[in-house]
């Protein structure tokens, strides 16, 4: 028994889609008295009453005021609003995490094609649910800018709940913590629900890095997991940049370093423009240090979601500058990403031929690579080799023997 | 005409139907093509010149006098189009003013009700109007779906409308038809005047089949009006009105395209279908209609026929600026449009050859020799729900309220290619469902169901599943797609709860009764 407080979470009115208002009021006495509005009241009425009910008990709240103003909310969302709700009001006890309704996807690989990156407002859920159907390389679940600071203990009930219930489909599961020490009790949530990627704001030094490492190896300790967690820390400003290569070394879990271009012009004190020149420095910085220390640079987001076309050139730019990948802000940014990280036709055929002309050289025991009567060189056969493999993974080449069936 | 408890018959979808609506006895549906009319055509009687006006001026000075003139009384049938969409006065104005007069109990069969009509449920309070035959679309559908109204409605497709009045199920005492354009002989045109709507096809079977008929205009100019979409010869009086409508809501000035991401996914699907089905080639037509998603579908459709570079023979509208800009990239040879709904769909159809009016005779009409609605390649629509039989409902929603008319849908049904376009669900509400509410479409007649999470082929199609081998589209059975959806949701939806009574009856195409909707219960 706790002493009776009040607490609310989510979103109210009717402009809110997806979400769901939940105040509560515990007492002593008098059980649970509900009171519930939906937008689905005859679809799914009961249901979010069974659903209250049960993870009150949960959370072992037998007294108390509940009023839910639902507008069309998923059981994992509900399930984060009232538990948010429930803590604010001081309860401390149970364990309300849903059941896990979605497949903790096979582990991801430290080079995995990471081209598109798409982020995720935390406090947003109604964005979660079909995040994956637009198939991007990878979704960035955001408790850090993107969440009022009123809102972050919501935001990481929610996302902890997506990670648990949400199929995000083929997409990598990464989550932008908050700064330290915030960003330690996203990790305690976050870290047991098994995410890929943990991407570290407003990195600066090496410590900072090992500190977050230290703090998710204690929670996969506890938790009882030793499942593969990369780590991406966010370059944003010029300290940052600076220390680019000692950051990329200081864990073997950091799998690529990316930037941060709106924090960096603001520390650089310059305006970010369509071309980038300002940040052309930064940008070339980070992809040494990420290519010298063997980990994949990844480019900042391209806001104006309007102007398809700009992204296209800034993507194009930053291939050539050796970046991987970038970050979307919008679904349509998706595919004009991957569009302008993967080669050329005229590339990829002269790949496959450079590739082609190696198997046969080594079939046949031989040290020389030719195309014709022109020698190819050690270094350019081993970057066709690698462009013909992430144009694989891209769907570009077939697999070989052939080509998989569409399900029919 | 009360509402006495009908005897109910099971019909060949398995659904419950009344033998009788409105005093009238109904054919049961029995199948996609089973049933095959007798008898002869409704015809309007016998008018003479000798009773008209030799100088061709019909003009008289008010709807009251006008309907006066008409012989308006009690119980009669009284239509409306609805080319003006939200923005007409016309048909509430002819209700109001028959309230004015003391008439009591008619029948009002509009082409559609939009919500600028919701005044009519006064009117049915007031006795003036005893119950509605066509769309009953927002608060008037919550108002029949909770038995407020005396009479049943009768939902009809377009074509349904047309084949009710020729083949006399519905007689129409007075139509009244406001015209953007005519002049005083009668002769109407939608496409011009500050009122411009375009074309006025849901007028047409009226104008031809009604005893009287009143055309309103607030337009007039002198004898010709051209095109002459209805024509003078069938008219009886011309009302020279100040307004016939608020030309802002007529028709929006632009169409925007949805900016939704999933919809989107939707959209592009389905062009991606068409495209690797082989539907999208030289010389091949398609209907789209004027919601987000089909707007959508015509934009990516539209880059891929360019790509191909492949033309249509014909696009069917609803015209759109999206369909108008085809026509004017040479895209297509032709606009056959049924409504306009935009600012350059009505420039277009009244200044450009290539764009034509149709009339739901000739590209809806079941009972017919023929109607084109079965040989256009491909159509996109949408839905309210769509079952594991494919099965689809675009009248009621999954609480069992009546919120939507039927519009052309079910006709399109019969294109080479019928595509839903449809979220996998709303909200918390699933789309794709173990049974709809109401069938308004067989399960036969519905070949592709688009979802953001997969397109499902219906297994009657399995020549449309050989020609996608190879396709990079997911391709999923319909019942791994509601199972998914049902687990995103938290389980099956409540099903609603009706009353054992009727309220409105769905009509297919050929005039027999393919589903009835309930009272909803409290």
């Amino acid at each position: 028994m706790h002493s009776p407080g009040r607490g609310e979470a989510g979103r109210r009115g009717q402009d809110v889609r997806s979400d769901l208002w939940v105040g509560i009021e515990t007492r002593n006495t008098g059980g649970i008295e509900l009171r519930l509005t939906s937008r689905v009241e005859p679809y799914y009425g009961d249901s979010i009453r069974e659903q209250t009910t049960a993870l009150l008990g949960t959370l072992g709240v037998a007294h108390a005021r509940v009023e839910i103003e639902d507008q069309g909310a998923l059981p994992f969302v509900i399930a984060a609003r009232i538990e948010a709700a429930a803590r604010a009001a001081g309860v401390t006890g149970g364990d309300a995490r849903p059941e896990r309704s979605a497949p903790l996807p096979p582990p991801s690989a430290k080079d995995r094609l990471r081209r598109s990156r798409l982020y995720l407002p935390g406090a947003e859920p109604k964005f979660f649910v079909n995040a994956g159907i637009h198939e991007p390389d990878a979704i960035i679940l955001d408790l850090e800018d993107s969440v009022h600071p009123d809102h972050k203990d919501g935001a990481r009930l929610l996302v902890r709940n997506a990670l648990r219930c949400v199929d995000f489909q083929h997409a990598e599961r990464m989550v932008r913590i908050n700064q330290l020490p915030l960003g330690l009790a996203d990790l305690e949530a976050i870290v047991p629900e098994g995410p890929d990627v943990i991407l570290i704001p407003k990195t600066e030094t090496a410590e900072q890095v090992e500190e977050v490492e230290r703090a998710v190896e204690s929670c996969q300790k506890r938790a009882g997991t030793s499942r593969p967690l990369w780590l991406m820390p966010i370059l944003e400003s010029a300290l940052g940049i600076e220390n680019s290569f000692p950051i990329a070394l200081a864990s073997g879990r950091v799998c690529a370093l990316t930037i941060g271009l709106e924090d960096l012009t603001a520390d650089l004190g310059v305006t970010k423009t369509e071309e980038g020149d300002e940040t052309s420095h930064a940008r070339r910085r980070l992809v040494l240090a990420a290519h010298a220390a063997g980990v994949q640079a990844i480019d900042s987001v391209y806001g104006d979601i309007g102007n398809l076309e700009g992204l296209r050139a800034w993507g194009t730019r930053a291939r050539a500058l050796g970046f991987e990948g970038m970050g979307c802000v919008h679904p349509r940014q998706i595919q004009v990403i991957h569009d302008a990280f993967a080669p050329s036709p005229a590339e990829l055929q002269r790949a496959l031929r450079v590739v082609s002309a190696f198997e046969d050289a080594s079939r046949r025991g031989l040290g020389v690579v030719s195309l014709g009567t022109k020698m190819i060189d050690p270094p350019v056969v081993a970057r066709m080799l690698r462009l013909v493999d992430q144009a694989r993974r891209m769907g570009l080449v077939p697999d070989p023997p052939q080509a998989p069936e569409p399900k029919a | 005409m009360s509402a006495s408890k009908p005897e109910l018959v099971e019909n060949a979808v398995g659904r419950r139907v009344p033998t009788s609506v409105n005093g009238a006895a109904q054919v049961p549906y029995k199948g996609v093509g089973n049933h095959v009319p007798t008898g002869r055509k409704h015809a309007p009687r016998v008018a003479s010149c000798a009773n008209y006006p030799a100088d061709g001026n019909k003009l008289v000075g008010s709807i009251e006098e006008a309907l006066r003139l008409c012989g308006l009384r009690d119980g009669m049938t009284i239509s409306n189009h609805h080319h003006l969409r939200n923005g007409d006065r016309i048909a509430l104005e002819v209700l109001e003013t028959a309230g004015r007069m003391g008439v009591k109990d008619l029948m009002w069969f509009p082409s559609a009700s939009f919500p600028c009509q919701e005044p009519v449920m006064g009117l049915m309070d007031a006795g003036v109007v005893h119950h509605i035959e066509g769309s009953m679309n927002g608060p008037l559908g919550e108002y029949c779906s909770r038995g407020k109204m005396r009479g049943l409605g009768v939902l009809r497709s377009h074509g349904g409308r047309w084949q009710a009045i020729q083949d006399d199920e519905v007689k129409i005492d007075i139509a009244v038809i406001a015209a953007p354009s005519a002049d005083a002989f009668g002769n109407a045109d939608g496409s011009h005047g500050r009122s411009a709507c375009g074309s006025l096809g849901f007028a047409l079977a009226d104008s031809m089949y009604a005893d009287k008929v009143i055309v309103v205009t607030d337009n007039l100019v002198p004898f010709p009006c051209v095109p002459w979409q209805i024509q003078g010869g069938n008219v009886d009086y011309v009302v020279p009105v100040d307004s016939i409508g608020d030309p802002s809501k007529i028709v929006s000035g632009t169409t925007e395209i949805t900016r939704s991401p999933d919809r989107l996914k939707i959209a592009e699907y389905v062009a991606r279908f068409l495209r690797d089905a082989g539907i999208m080639k030289e010389g091949f037509s398609f209907q789209a209609g004027a919601g987000g998603i089909a707007l959508a579908f015509v934009m990516f459709l539209r880059q891929m026929m360019k790509e191909a570079a492949v033309r249509a023979r014909f696009v069917r509208g609803g015209s759109t600026k999206y369909l108008v800009e085809l026509l004017e990239d040479g895209l297509t040879d032709y606009i056959l449009d049924g409504q306009t709904f935009d600012l350059d769909g009505v420039r277009s159809i009244a200044s450009n050859p290539r764009h034509l009016a149709t009339s739901p005779f000739t590209s809806y009409n079941y009972n017919g020799k023929g109607c084109f609605a079965t040989f256009v390649d491909a159509v996109v629509l949408g839905a309210t729900e769509v079952d594991v039989h494919f099965n689809a409902n675009v009248v009621t929603h999954s609480d069992g309220r009546l919120l939507h008319g039927i519009g052309g849908w079910q006709n399109c049904l019969f294109s080479g290619c019928t595509i839903l376009a449809v979220p996998s669900f709303r909200d918390r509400i699933p789309v794709i469902v173990d049974e709809v509410t109401t069938i308004v479409g067989p399960g036969e007649m519905v070949d592709v169901v688009a979802t953001e999470r997969g397109i499902a082929v219906n297994p009657r199609r399995q020549d449309l599943l050989d020609r996608l081998r190879g396709s990079k589209l997911p391709i999923r059975p319909i019942q791994e797609i509601k199972d998914e959806v049902e687990r995103i949701c938290g389980g099956k939806p409540r099903p609603p709860s009706f009353a054992d009574q009727p309220v409105a009856v769905v009509k297919w195409v050929d005039g027999t009764v393919l589903d009835t909707v309930w009272r909803l219960g409290d």
